[in-house]
């Protein structure tokens, strides 16, 4: 609704911080979106065996309007782009991508033209989860650090000052081509 | 224009319309509160039981027993960005989801839940309100929560919520038809159209004299009007959009359906809609068929179970009962094709009720003209025999039929060259590879002319039936 968001900071924002981030954590809905073979791995998570259901994720939403979290599940080609790029537009905030696998991540094998290296080209991704494709408990293990994050994460003010923080230490952080030797 | 009340019978409703605005106040509230918590604990009843049926555990994290799992989904649904897309209709858009909520919520409020209790030293029924004609009101309001749903569909600007929203109103005005007629039964015995009423006429068994030995009936008219209960059971899972009925939100041809474009908390206000509607028809179901809030047989022998504030407890525990059918069925049963679902309605359950009713009045006129039970129980034999016989015809000329079709396929049938156009093709359905024919099958089919007469049970000669015969055959050649 946006009236959290509006709050002054202090106690009072970091108690409904917490409630929010449970609340939050508690209910995370993914889309229907499955690309490729690690989409075979995510469907096997909500089966019995794994049962994401028991965290509350077992509701799959088709449309990316009630959806939470968009778990990219394989090796996103060139054409798919724009498509999983409207998806992620069409839900609403707050929302989290989860890279699954590692062709969502950096491309994987497929050193190609027709695949984009790397999906965190196209959408920010929350959490890179590696594995070629990764079990369901690996995907459990990601999904179960993403709660901590949504947990843990700020609203209004808090969000702020936080971004600030991380803009800062990214500025006076040496860049990867400064780095030599054992810390490239 | 004078303020004419419409006239009641002596003790008709006496109880109703007497209470102060304090009371009314707390029974609205209550209802209120009720409906909301008891939505919550559905949501998370419904999970938890089709993830049993699933072999999956279901939620079982977020608070005890995964109690809180429903309460965390509304406040996060809450907390989420509002979405508006640039095609919608503004103002139907945000009224559709409150329309739908609205009249939920309106629907519960001639339901009984219970006999007079004393609230605070005052005498007063466990119901808000009562009508000379509760039901059809209960009717109504279920049907005026389509509009949201229509409106909805078509305010969004968007292909699948349009498509979802019309297959809701056909659904809708197919399947309420059923419902009202499986009900007029229900009016005919009672003598009433208010809910009290009709838990009042359920209250006591009448005996009944079949050929001299005395029968006592069971009140309910869930059992006396068995025909009715199931018409209403399949036309209330209809009218609620759920499983195996929920075509309108059909994820895998309409995406959500009517649904689509709504996100936060207007999706969470249908969603709630849904779950409201569910405990409506189930306590309407209760309240018509099942003696509403009266204790059911082994508990109805102890005297006190239908005084005080007990029968809350046996009317929540009916309901209940009706809530696991639905999740059941939802846990149970593939979606219906559009078309078969059309066809149940209008060329079953429809007929079914007005056949029904008709026979229903028919034994109401007769016996209250002082014909005799045996008068009526001869002519319902005769009936009855009228109609296993045109059962048994059609069958036999159904079979007739289907034999005739195999002998002119038969003398149809062409010589099929799968080459003759210079590359094999497949054959046409009815066409024979010569040559690539399995013995079993070429057996089947010269003996399913002759066979299929005794062999089949053919009866409703449906396509599924038909292959699923050819199949069996195959199968014994």
């Amino acid at each position: 609704m946006g009236i959290e968001e509006k709050l002054p900071a202090g106690v009072l924002l970091t108690t409904v911080e917490g409630v929010v981030g449970y609340f939050r954590k508690a209910s995370v809905w993914p889309a229907t979106f499955g690309l490729a073979c690690c989409a075979i791995e995510m469907m096997t998570t909500g089966g019995p065996v794994y049962d994401t259901g028991r965290f509350g994720m077992e509701v799959f939403r088709a449309s990316p309007r009630q959806a939470d979290l968009m778990i990219v599940a394989g090796r996103v080609s060139q054409k798919m782009a724009p498509v999983l790029r409207q998806i992620y537009d069409q839900m609403p905030e707050p929302k989290w991508v989860l890279s699954m696998g590692v062709c969502a991540s950096s491309g994987g094998m497929f050193n190609n033209y027709a695949i984009v290296q790397g999906v965190d080209h196209v959408v920010p991704v929350d959490i890179y989860l590696p594995g070629c494709p990764p079990r369901p408990e690996m995907l459990l293990d990601a999904i179960l650090k993403l709660h901590h994050k949504i947990q843990t994460s700020k609203l209004g003010v808090h969000k702020e000052q936080e971004l600030e923080e991380q803009e800062l230490t990214a500025l006076e952080s040496a860049s990867t081509s400064e780095m030599k030797g054992l810390l490239r | 224009m004078t303020a004419a009340v419409m006239p009641l019978a002596a003790g008709e409703l006496a109880a109703f319309g007497k209470d102060p605005w304090w009371i009314i106040l707390i029974k609205a509230v209550a209802i209120t509160v009720f409906l909301l918590v008891f939505t919550i604990f559905n949501v998370w009843f419904e999970r938890r039981v089709v993830a049993r049926m699933q072999h999956r555990v279901g939620p079982n994290v977020h608070g005890k027993f995964g109690l809180l799992q429903s309460l965390a989904d509304g406040i996060k649904l809450s907390l989420k960005e509002t979405i508006k897309p640039k095609g919608v209709d503004t103002i139907l858009y945000v009224l559709a989801p409150i329309i739908s909520a609205a009249m939920a919520f309106v629907a519960f409020s001639v339901i009984p839940l219970g006999p007079e209790v004393s609230i605070f030293g005052h005498r007063t029924p466990l119901q808000l309100t009562d009508l000379p004609v509760g039901v059809l009101f209960v009717l109504a309001a279920a049907s005026l929560g389509i509009y949201g749903i229509v409106l909805g569909g078509w305010s969004s600007g968007s292909t699948y919520p349009l498509l979802g929203g019309l297959r809701s109103s056909a659904q809708m005005i197919s399947y309420e038809v059923a419902m009202g007629l499986a009900l007029v039964a229900v009016f005919l015995y009672s003598g009433s159209m208010s809910t009290s009423e009709i838990v009042g006429a359920q209250a006591g068994g009448s005996a009944v004299d079949i050929f001299g030995v005395t029968l006592q009936l069971p009140s309910w008219y869930g059992v006396v009007l068995l025909p009715s209960f199931l018409i209403y059971m399949i036309a209330m899972v209809g009218e609620t959009n759920r499983a195996p009925f929920d075509l309108p939100e059909a994820e895998g041809e309409l995406v959500a359906g009517f649904m689509t474009e709504y996100s936060s908390m207007k999706y969470l206000l249908f969603f709630l809609a849904e779950y409201v509607n569910m405990v409506t028809v189930s306590a309407l179901a209760t309240t018509m068929f099942l003696g509403g809030w009266r204790a059911p047989w082994p508990i109805s022998l102890w005297a006190g179970a239908n005084e005080g504030w007990w029968p809350l407890l046996w009317f929540l525990g009916k309901v209940l009962v009706f809530l696991f059918v639905f999740i059941w069925l939802r846990g149970t049963l593939p979606r219906m094709r559009y078309d078969q679902f059309m066809r149940l309605g209008w060329k079953i359950l429809i007929p079914v009720a007005l056949v029904w009713t008709v026979f229903v009045a028919t034994a109401r006129a007769t016996l209250s003209a002082g014909y005799q039970r045996q008068f009526f129980f001869g002519i319902g034999a005769v009936v009855i025999v009228v109609l296993l016989l045109s059962f048994v015809y059609d069958a036999v000329a159904a079979r007739r039929e289907k034999a005739e079709e195999v002998e002119r396929e038969e003398a149809d049938q062409v010589e099929f060259d799968p080459f003759a156009g210079g590359y094999p093709v497949p054959p046409m359905p009815g066409q024979k590879v010569p040559g690539l024919e399995p013995a079993a099958v070429a057996v089947a089919a010269a003996s399913a002319g002759a066979g299929s007469a005794d062999s089949s049970g053919g009866a409703g000669a449906e396509g599924a039936g038909q292959q699923a015969d050819s199949g069996e055959e195959r199968g014994r050649g």
